[in-house]
């Protein structure tokens, strides 16, 4: 079916056709058609947030809680340049948005207008393909596409930029189903003797590994399914990234909890100790790895990706295999039943208890003591109160967010999002707007920390605007945190500009957004304090009070091997509190 | 090692053939690059060139499907096996990309540049131009009585070869096209 239609209309018809019912964003002078068209329909849901940032990063939150494309719409110049660390930070994670930027007219373009910004130009490297639609005949086309590459292969932003005459003028609408696709259809399935291979090592490990990543939770709700199904069949232990949590459920007897640079004791020393290590959607990255010369130096290395540019980039593979996590589980487990269900069980039980030893280190232990609330404390009752209820977690990015990775326990997929690969600070309150746009009836909590929080908190004026009930759970040290632990320990203690002056009232701030406001700094009072930002029906800043110099523990320390993990103790308390006094 | 290609709608495409078998030593490659001729696709290619850190030794672009608006860009890069196994893996994931070749190990291949030389003098060394460009087969495609512009064919580094002999003899400018490369056989 084609119809005649203005650009603008379009635009709004091909996001219904696409099942996208919400939008985050803001006008501005080369969105106005679209914004008019907006307000005469009510299929889609328009959320208005206060910066064009918020609306790419809500719009992640939405994404990464759904699996669908989250879609923001901004406008030209500014707006979009606003949009770049949101494109970025979706690009980093491989999460699929679609940000529809407005231009100046075609005619005008180059000409520096008010508000012209190269936004295609600008936004190449930080998208996975974007477009300038000059053309009205061919803009729903253009968008359908967008839609497709967002969401195929491996997921990442998009970027239609739509000049305002393209806009007003009249062309003909493609409908979804006509528009041409096959300009991008990367390989999904994998190369079954790779498989073949993968499974017979599988089949003989003595000490393996699963080293899973975002690229499980991309691949759908099925692949994780797939994966404990493995799991569980095989008994092999898994280990996760950060963008991985919530794949295999942390309560499983399997889970050996988060790897990496603050991950834990015995992830980290079963990838460093093992014969064989499954990849499955992750990505080798820095913060994963340490130093690389000595990675897991003894292991046979497959790596399932649905990326070929992610095989061997970082650390050799030894078993490739590029196709979609869900696909290549499927065969996976087809070619190891069909072989007669072998593993190696005795050598896996010796694992296994090598990893009971292991965890005696009791690497995430801490001692909550005196009147001042620990971090990890903090978390730990979060989690104990909240882990019952159908919810959903957001961080921004810091000791805090690391801290919730370690204490905070995920059983299934989509209910983590977090900024892993870029490390966007600012990132968790918009994040937990889209979430809550997507799950209006679920709880969803945005561990933040003071400083990260401060970046977006205008968003909260969007929580209260659309009664979106999203707990900001704030555990403010008045510190940069990880800043100052890195100054600790790699800069002789010099705290430069790493601390929170000046800090708001997070309680009067709250009030004066129209939110609910909660200090908390005594750990007798924790409970009930939570209890009460749970219970509450409504946007909440909960001001957590913790422990200024904590630092977060393990720590792979930058070009360190998995095995020479500090863990921590309250060895540099001391040394901490002779200079925190310089500070305060 | 095999090449990684990168073929749109494959079905028997894997990385099964990467293994690893990675040496320290920079080698030059030359990548054939079939991409839609489309406004920003060069600037897609060479960002990611710049982006990543990867080398460009030469680079030539023109439309050569004109009903399919395909372009091939044919780029000379250097780098280790991972890195060049690295560069044509990030080429095949941009969306503008149809295929990706490695002429340096998917066969034989045929390099050429044109290159135009203006070269300036009088007397002997005006003579021994011309008899250089002779012997070079260079085509004198303009000329005075003080200066010759030859016009020369040939791979990059018979043209590095004339070069050098005409500087002495008043070579005053040089343009080279970069280099156009096919693979040698009916494939």
């Amino acid at each position: 079916m084609t119809r005649q239609m203005t650009g603008a209309k379009m635009v709004v018809q091909a996001l219904k056709d696409q099942g996208v019912d919400t939008v985050f964003g803001y006008p501005g002078g080369a969105v106005l058609p679209i914004y008019d068209e907006i307000f005469q329909q009510n299929d889609i849901r328009h959320i208005l947030v206060r910066h064009e940032q918020g609306a790419v990063h809500a719009a992640e939150g939405y994404a990464r809680s759904t699996g669908k494309v989250g879609v923001a719409l901004v406008t030209s110049g500014p707006g979009a340049t606003n949009a770049v660390t949101g494109l970025t930070d979706a690009l980093l994670d491989s999460i699929p948005i679609l940000v529809l930027t407005g231009q100046v007219p075609t005619f005008m373009i180059g000409s520096d207008a008010f508000q012209e910004a190269d936004t295609v130009g600008i936004t190449r490297p930080c998208t996975k393909h974007n477009w300038l639609a000059k053309d009205t005949d061919t803009l729903a086309e253009t968008l359908h596409q967008a839609f497709h590459v967002a969401q195929t292969g491996r997921p990442g932003p998009v970027l239609v930029d739509i000049p305002k005459d393209v806009q007003f003028a009249n062309g003909t609408y493609t409908a979804p189903e006509k528009s041409d696709t096959t300009i991008y259809a990367p390989e999904t399935k994998g190369d079954i003797t790779a498989i073949n291979e993968l499974v017979e090592a599988m089949e003989k490990a003595e000490r393996p590994v699963f080293y899973t990543g975002g690229g499980v939770i991309n691949s759908g709700p099925k692949a994780s399914k797939l994966l404990r199904e493995l799991v569980e069949a095989t008994g092999i232990p898994i280990t996760s990234t950060l963008m991985g949590l919530g794949a295999y459920p942390a309560s499983g007897e399997n889970w050996l909890g988060m790897l990496g640079m603050h991950g834990l004791y015995e992830a980290n020393m079963a990838m460093h100790d093992c014969d064989l290590m499954i990849n499955i959607g992750a990505r080798f990255d820095d913060r994963i790895t340490g130093l690389i010369s000595a990675f897991s130096p003894n292991s046979i290395k497959a790596h399932i990706d649905i990326d070929p540019s992610s095989i061997n980039k970082v650390i050799p593979a030894d078993i490739p295999i590029v196709g979609d996590v869900e696909s290549v589980l499927t065969d996976i487990l087809k070619v190891w039943k069909a072989r007669g269900r072998t593993v190696n069980r005795d050598a896996i039980a010796n694992w296994q208890s090598q990893i009971s030893e292991w965890r005696k280190v009791e690497c995430l232990k801490y001692t909550q003591e005196g009147k001042v609330i620990k971090p990890q404390y903090a978390l730990e009752r979060l989690e104990a109160l909240t882990k019952e209820h159908d919810r959903y977690i957001t961080t921004e990015v810091g000791q805090h967010q690391m801290w919730a990775a370690q204490y905070l326990g995920f059983e299934d997929p989509n209910r983590w999002m977090t900024s892993g690969g870029l490390g966007t600070m600012g990132y968790g309150t918009p994040a937990s707007i889209g979430v809550q746009v997507a799950h209006p009836d679920s709880l969803v909590i945005n561990v933040a920390g003071e400083a990260s929080w401060l970046m977006n908190m205008q968003e909260m004026g969007t929580a209260v605007q659309f009664r979106l009930p999203v707990k900001q759970f704030i555990l403010n040290n008045e510190r940069l945190g990880m800043v100052r632990q890195w100054q600790e320990l790699l800069h002789g203690e010099r705290y430069s500009h790493s601390w929170s002056e000046a800090l708001p009232d997070f309680v009067k701030l709250a009030e004066a957004f129209g939110a609910k406001g909660i200090i908390c700094s005594d750990p007798d009072d924790l409970d009930e304090a939570i209890m009460e930002m749970i219970n509450y029906d409504g946007p909440v800043i909960f001001d957590c009070l913790v422990e200024k110099h904590e630092n977060c523990f393990p720590m792979i320390p930058s070009g360190k091997p998995h095995n020479e993990m500090l863990l921590g103790e309250a060895s540099t308390q001391g040394v901490i509190q002779a200079a925190g006094a310089v500070m305060v | 090692m095999a090449a990684l290609k990168i073929k749109k709608g494959s079905t028997s495409h894997s990385a099964y053939n990467l293994r690893p078998n990675f040496s320290d030593e920079v080698e030059t490659h030359t990548l054939a690059v079939l991409v839609d001729n489309e406004p920003g696709v060069l600037a897609r290619v060479i960002g990611l060139f710049a982006g990543r850190g990867y080398n460009i030794e030469s680079l030539t672009v023109a439309e050569v499907d004109h009903t399919g608006h395909l372009s091939r860009i044919t780029i000379v890069t250097t780098g280790t096996p991972q890195v060049i196994e690295q560069i044509k893996a990030q080429l095949g994931r941009i969306v503008s990309v149809h295929d990706v070749h490695d002429l340096t190990v998917e066969g034989a291949s045929v390099e050429r540049e044109l290159a135009l030389f203006k070269v300036a003098g009088t007397g002997e060394k005006r003579v021994e131009a011309l008899r250089l460009a002779d012997i070079f087969r260079a085509n004198a495609v303009d000329s005075t009585l003080e200066s010759f512009v030859f016009e020369l064919t040939g791979t990059p580094g018979k043209i590095d070869a004339f070069a050098d002999l005409m500087r002495p003899l008043g070579l005053i400018e040089v343009a080279r096209t970069g280099v156009a490369a096919l693979s040698r056989g009916p494939e």
